[in-house]
């Protein structure tokens, strides 16, 4: 018998699945914000946001098909894999809660993601530079409008400030498996594919710490991470997530749409 | 989506007090085809029927996203699904401009919100109806979808400016609309039995509501004779139905979908479709809010308006102590 | 869409008129409007409300309450004089065929 050794195909495909599962399980989220947010215009607001991450996943997830080499597209990926074999961060398959909490998440999300991109329009792989150099931009709106949020929010009203807050404690034990998990094989990194997403947490401190002073809010002690997201071990609330998003097509699997 | 006149009480058609002589020179306007605008003179007959049909307009947009809004984490595919939230995303823009519109006539769009909410205000009678197959959403883009734009092509001159201008972005955004309802339909018509059948399913569930939805009879709209002097309404239910159904049997009869009438059949002599009875009690019912799903729609929008509430204070609140903080700046600076 | 004075419940966010710049070269046109709390969510909200489409190059917006409108109870007055000045136009003068480029 022989163990089936990794190969840096394996952690490259591995790598860019992470990628798309963040935007589609993001996107999943945002989009059942749709005809309930606060107002009209926020609707419309979230709505964009879903709609930039679902075309991030589409690319990302395509690519990772091609990479894999078995013949799956974007959409046999996203529909027709289980939840152990999602790799997106912990942090996007949270419940919105509430619209503090739907912001608290969005503005670390995009903050790191815009991080992220900054370096991954860089890759020596030059599709990834490619889809990384589109979405930056879209990104970088994204990290404004949450942090324009969270400045409101947290200097807003004594609920309003509570909500917020309350919504970042929800997130924090998240934050640390976005900076702490590497891709699978360190050469991916060394070889300039992948970021090393340890590099970016300074930054992403300070941008943090911008904004908090800006929106009064105090900042965090960061309590122990909960990690697995990136090796398939998620929260209870993925399976759902997922029950829902690939009824028909698992229901129906020989219909095409 | 659009909206049609669900009230049956006429408007008066011109208070007492109204000098007569404005009302001819407004008459004569709208006969002249000249667009009426905000600050323009106009009967108040003329401003309440457009706040409420233009409000009634906008409150079916935005309801109208709550349908299709129930399948948007169902989509079948990634297209699929950007397709649908982006369309969705238009409805609840659509509601935008025309609240905006509505606005100009000197209501606000709390007012107008909180009529919907307290069941003072209507919408599309529609909308009280359950998506319960993706097969509903082909459909409401193709037939919903489908007689909306007939009703609002027109509309786009309509008299009164901020209404026409929104009409216009609001057709602009909708062309795709329909297209892609009817795509969804036609892939299930070619599909597996059981995606036929699906699609045979939806269009039987909402052909009828889809034809109520151009409104009552004319015989018994009142206010049509006035609205189309008007130019708020540029035809009347009974033509645009039978426009709608004359474009859209065939459309069904193409892609192998039967329409469920029995009665429905091509009048030579008159050169449209002949088509059954409509059961206007169901109609009257749904618009007295007796839909299957109106309870679910209506608490749905106050829902996310009530736990929108402290969102909205803490943005103004913010945006106070922004405006004191400026000022405080200025006086020490 | 100049909005008339008093229609803004207490507790509503402001509304402010939306201007887009289409392409660079052309002036910024009305496109409509928007509630928002403050000028900075207000530009996002036109940008996602109005430019959805490729529509815009550039956003103006400001406080519908801030905009001076002239009335058009006046508009005789204010626009009928410029009627009986048909020497403004290029028309009024009487150029033979012969004469060109101007």
């Amino acid at each position: 018998m022989t163990i089936p050794t990794l190969t840096s195909k394996d952690a490259h495909f591995d790598y860019v699945l992470r990628l798309g599962d963040d935007a589609l399980i993001l996107a999943q989220r945002l989009g059942e914000w749709c005809g309930h947010a606060p107002a009209l215009e926020t609707d419309l607001s979230l709505a964009n946001i879903a709609l930039d991450l679902i075309g991030q996943a589409t690319m990302f997830l395509g690519y990772a098909g091609e990479l894999e080499g078995k013949g799956n597209d974007a959409d046999k990926l996203a529909f027709h894999r289980d939840v152990n074999q999602f790799r997106n961060c912990l942090l996007v398959e949270q419940p919105n809660g509430d619209f503090g909490r739907t912001i608290a998440r969005q503005y670390i999300f995009s903050t790191w993601q815009y991080l992220l991109y900054q370096q991954l329009a860089r890759s020596t792989d030059p599709r990834l530079a490619e889809i990384a150099a589109k979405a930056l931009k879209e990104t970088t709106y994204h990290a404004e409008l949450a942090a324009e949020w969270v400045v409101r929010l947290g200097d807003g009203t004594a609920e309003s400030h509570e909500r917020v807050k309350d919504g970042f404690e929800w997130c924090w034990r998240f934050v640390d498996e976005l900076f702490s998990v590497q891709p699978l094989d360190p050469s991916i990194v060394t070889s300039g594919v992948a970021v090393d997403t340890a590099t970016l947490r300074a930054a992403f401190d300070s941008a943090l710490a911008t904004t908090f002073a800006e929106a009064t809010l105090p900042l965090p002690k960061f309590p122990r991470p909960v990690l697995g997201g990136r090796k398939g071990h998620h929260s209870e609330h993925l399976g759902h997530l997922l029950s829902d998003m690939q009824f028909l097509p698992r229901a129906y699997p020989d219909a095409v749409w | 989506m659009y909206t049609t006149e669900m009230s049956k009480n006429p408007a008066r058609p011109a208070a007492p007090s109204e000098a007569p002589e404005l009302v001819a020179a407004f008459e004569a306007r709208v006969a002249n085809d000249e667009f009426i605008e905000p600050k323009d003179w106009m009967p108040e007959a003329y401003r309440k029927t457009l706040v409420r049909q233009i409000s009634q307009h906008a409150h079916s947009e935005v309801v109208g996203m709550l349908p299709e809004g129930n399948w948007i984490s169902r989509a079948p595919s990634l297209r699929r699904k950007a397709v649908l939230l982006a369309k969705v995303q238009d409805e609840g823009g659509h509601g935008l401009y025309l609240y905006s519109a509505a606005e100009t006539l000197g209501t606000s769009r709390d007012q107008m919100i909180e009529a919907l909410h307290t069941g003072k205000a209507k919408y599309s009678t529609i909308f009280n109806y359950p998506t319960l197959t993706w097969a509903d959403i082909g459909a409401i883009g193709w037939l919903v979808d489908g007689a909306a734009i007939m009703n609002q092509v027109p509309l786009q001159r309509t008299s009164y400016g901020p209404y026409a201008r929104a009409m216009v972005r609001v057709c602009k955004e909708e062309s795709f609309h329909q297209r892609q309802g009817f795509e969804i339909t036609m892939k299930l018509a070619a599909g597996t039995p059981e995606q036929k059948a699906m699609a045979q399913d939806a269009l039987n569930r909402w052909w009828w509501p889809s034809i109520m939805m151009f409104g009552p009879p004319d015989d018994n709209s009142p206010n049509t004779a006035q609205s189309v002097r008007w130019r708020i309404k540029r035809e009347t239910n009974d033509e645009l139905r039978q426009k709608f159904v004359d474009v859209t049997v065939p459309q069904a009869e193409a892609i192998g979908l039967t329409v469920p009438d029995p009665d429905l059949k091509w009048n030579e002599e008159r050169g449209h479709y002949d088509y059954g009875a409509i059961d206007w009690d169901e109609f009257w019912a749904v618009v007295k809010g007796e839909g299957p799903v109106a309870k679910e729609r209506v608490k749905a929008r106050i829902d996310a308006w009530e736990k929108g509430a402290w969102v909205r204070e803490a943005a103004l609140a913010h945006a106070a102590k922004q405006a004191s903080r400026r000022q405080k700046e200025a006086a020490n600076g | 869409m100049a909005n008339e004075p008093n229609t803004q419940t207490a507790n509503e966010w402001p509304l402010w008129e939306v201007f887009i710049r289409a392409k660079h070269g052309l002036s910024h046109r009305h496109a409509g409007s928007v509630h928002a709390p403050d000028g900075e969510i207000a530009l996002r909200h036109a940008r996602d409300t109005y430019t959805r489409r490729m529509e815009g190059v550039s956003i103006w917006v400001i406080r519908s309450s801030d905009v001076v409108a002239s009335d058009p109870g006046s508009a005789g007055p204010t626009f009928e004089p410029a009627e009986s000045k048909v020497y403004r136009h290029p028309t009024f003068y009487v150029v033979p065929d012969y004469i060109k480029h101007i």
